[in-house]
């Protein structure tokens, strides 16, 4: 009888499959989304008295809070971009060595990556204020036994702090989709890539991981404001930096990286490493417990800690609402354009 | 003699104690197409994945043209691989599959589209530049896989089973198509299969590999006329093997005798000593008779009893079973038994004939070729 219906109605046989997600995400997804609209076209706070459209048609927040925030946007932008690229810089050497290298203690190493998330969250990130504090274990040897760095550097506020946190909280997003694609890929293509002769990628290679690295170099040093681009000395710090980046990025090219890996298991892995970025992303970019607990000072704090502040401190929900579309916007426009770049033919199906 | 292209001195593989390739010595000539034959497990893959470069032997050496390669990675060796399941890229268009050996090479981007259009017609299949290879049927990615190892005109060309995943039809095809395109190019082929009518179609010389050695090494009609060992004769289609006494010579040849005493002839060459050996013979080269008279003169004959006929079409399958109780199976071409009814029938009492030439000797089948030799 149930066979039987099923069998005439095998068309909504997916709809029923899909329809407790819709309906999940219909009504906490779409449905609170109605009234933050509202909200973020609204005047006032709660405490004094929200005034709803049609009665003001406040479009004006949008304009406002981007040029009154913007320091706080770009905090957003930058960590999450810095923190995804570290995580990609460390994530994927480590996926593809699980991957191809793993043997049979791959799953313990996958369990190792996502052994953090057994913690809470908050005890980890006030852990890492331990390990970046001024008597923790970092400065220790960074500071006080190689003297790497000044006397007086401290890492807990700064942008270091909040980019570090992020970038160990969101590692395992960055790994495991990682992982996923790098697994699937068929080891004998990299022996028929080697079979047709490619070897190692020197030194086109070592050309292209150098500047990568001083690349790297550069943007960490301008976006965790270790240099300013427009001081001089800010200049010769972005230098010092590119030249060692730079040269760390060449030699990984010049011994590391083949051309089979540079020509079959990178392209192939790039599916993985658009899922891994995205996933990374979106969380950097709205979180606000590392630019709290680690970043510290007001210099410090992303769109999500204004957000947060608005919504719960001052109840000014049509600041809050208006940032929070703002924020959105931001990832989307930020996916779409990573998404024209690593889903042209040009990368993954161009000409090798 | 033309020129040694590739030289196995004594080389082993081993993994943990068990030797995948057992002190293989093997001469590859320039421009021969050249086959590795066994069951899974003999080693021969190991062997071709050696003189790829994908492994390096536990011991001994490998040259290519002269040039000792042993310890050379895949890249820098002059030889290309078809594997065994294509390996395309799937990420890349079939001009691109085609064209990854010479852009490593830095070839200039004219030449490669010019020798990429040469390939793709060499393999018929023009105008598949643009295709992915999920885009094409397993018969064309084959032509692909062959079209991307040869436009880097290696010295040699190493084949693991690359028609395995074809079915049979365009297995036959792809035979012809291989052996026309190896004699086309010139280029030598090692060929790796278990599969024994394809070793014979399309080679010049075949090694018989069994638990990591070579039993026999030659041309298919000499492994298949004159195996030297029970595993070769028996890998190598079917035959009936019998168990002989020496007992001395007559008109040129060798006299055995079975258990029975029947007396049987054997080319002199092949019987060693005075020791009790095994002769063989291929079931197409026996025919059965009526009468003992029937048989041409100097024929070894035996009697025995039809136990079992299949009529297979192309010809009629026998097994008749010999008075010491070994089994021997005749094929009998259907030229003159077209009527159904005029074949022996089970319980019939015939008389097995064929030419003393065509008999050989096995020996126990534990002995290879290279202990022999050594």
């Amino acid at each position: 009888m149930i066979g039987r219906l099923v069998h005439r109605y095998r068309w909504a046989v997916p709809y029923v499959l899909m329809a407790p997600g819709l309906l999940w995400l219909v009504a906490f997804f779409v449905v609170p989304m109605v009234p933050m609209i509202l909200f973020s076209i609204s005047e006032g706070t709660v405490n004094t008295g929200i005034v709803q459209p049609p009665d003001v048609w406040a479009i004006g927040n949008y304009p406002e809070v981007v040029v009154k925030f913007q320091d706080n946007v770009r905090n957003s932008l930058v960590f999450g971009a810095l923190a995804t690229t570290l995580c990609f810089a460390i994530g994927y050497p480590l996926a593809y060595a699980i991957a191809f290298r793993g043997g049979r203690y791959k799953n313990l190493l996958l369990f190792l990556v996502i052994a953090p998330f057994f913690t809470s969250f908050l005890i980890r990130t006030i852990s890492w204020k331990v390990i970046l504090g001024n008597d923790g274990p970092f400065l220790a040897v960074v500071r006080d036994a190689l003297h790497l760095v000044p006397a007086n550097f401290s890492v807990m506020g700064t942008p270091l702090a909040v980019v570090s946190g992020l970038t160990y909280q969101l590692l395992p997003f960055m790994v495991l989709p990682l992982y996923v694609s790098l697994e699937k890929v068929d080891i004998r293509l990299i022996e028929a890539a080697r079979d047709l002769y490619a070897g190692p990628w020197r030194p086109r290679g070592t050309a292209i991981g150098a500047a990568l690295g001083g690349a790297l170099a550069i943007a960490l040093m301008v976006g965790l404001r270790y240099a300013d681009p427009g001081d001089p000395s800010g200049l010769v710090a972005a230098a010092g930096a590119a030249l060692v980046g730079g040269l760390l990025g060449g030699l990984v090219a010049h011994f590391l990286v083949t051309e089979a890996f540079v020509r079959v298991v990178f392209p192939l892995s790039l599916p993985g490493v658009f899922a891994a970025s995205i996933l990374t992303f979106i969380p950097a970019v709205g979180d606000y417990v590392n630019a709290d607990l680690l970043g510290v000072s007001p210099n410090n704090q992303m769109i999500g800690n204004v957000i947060q502040n608005r919504y719960l401190f001052q109840t000014d929900y049509p600041v809050a609402s208006a940032l929070s579309f703002i924020l959105m916007g931001a990832i989307l426009l930020a996916i779409a354009l990573y998404a024209k770049v690593l889903g042209t033919e040009e990368l993954t199906g161009g000409r090798a | 003699m033309s020129a040694i292209d590739v030289r196995l001195v004594d080389v082993t593989k081993s993994f943990g104690d068990f030797n995948a390739v057992d002190h293989i010595d093997l001469e590859v000539q320039d421009g021969e197409f050249f086959s590795l034959l066994g069951p899974s497990g003999c080693g021969k893959t190991t062997t071709l994945r050696m003189i790829g470069g994908f492994e390096q032997p536990t011991s001994g050496l490998i040259e290519l043209q002269g040039e000792d390669v042993t310890w050379l990675p895949p890249y820098q060796r002059n030889v290309n691989t078809v594997f065994q399941n294509y390996a395309l890229f799937p990420h890349l268009s079939i001009f691109e599959n085609v064209a990854f050996g010479l852009r490593r090479r830095r070839v200039a981007d004219a030449t490669i589209r010019q020798r990429v259009t040469e390939m793709l017609e060499l393999v018929e299949l023009p105008g598949f530049e643009k295709r992915k290879p999920n885009q094409i049927s397993g018969g064309q990615a084959q032509r692909v896989a062959l079209a991307r190892a040869l436009i880097n005109r290696p010295a040699v060309l190493l084949l693991d089973e690359p028609l395995g995943a074809l079915d049979l039809k365009l297995r036959k095809q792809m035979q012809v198509e291989l052996k026309r395109i190896q004699q086309e190019v010139g280029i030598t082929f090692i060929y790796v299969t278990h599969d024994q009518e394809e070793a014979m179609t399309m080679s010049d010389r075949i090694a018989v590999m069994h638990k990591g050695r070579y039993e026999q090494l030659g041309q298919p009609e000499e492994l298949y006329e004159r195996p030297r060992t029970r595993f070769v004769a028996s890998f190598l289609g079917i035959c009936n093997l019998l168990q002989v006494d020496p007992d001395g010579s007559a008109d040129g040849y060798a006299v055995v005798r079975l258990a029975d005493r029947t007396p049987l002839r054997v080319p002199r060459a092949l019987v060693p000593g005075a020791n009790r050996l095994e002769i063989g013979v291929r079931p197409e080269k026996i025919r059965l008779f009526e009468r003992v008279e029937d048989a041409p003169a100097g024929s070894n004959l035996v009697e025995g009893v039809v136990r079992d006929a299949s009529y297979l079409g192309v010809s009629t399958q026998y097994i008749a079973e010999l008075r010491g109780g070994e089994k021997v199976t005749v094929y009998e071409q259907n030229v003159s038994h077209t009527a159904h009814d005029s074949l022996y029938r089970q319980g019939e009492t015939v008389q097995l004939g064929w030419s003393p030439d065509h008999t050989f000797v096995v020996g126990g089948g534990e002995t290879s070729a290279q202990e022999e030799a050594s």
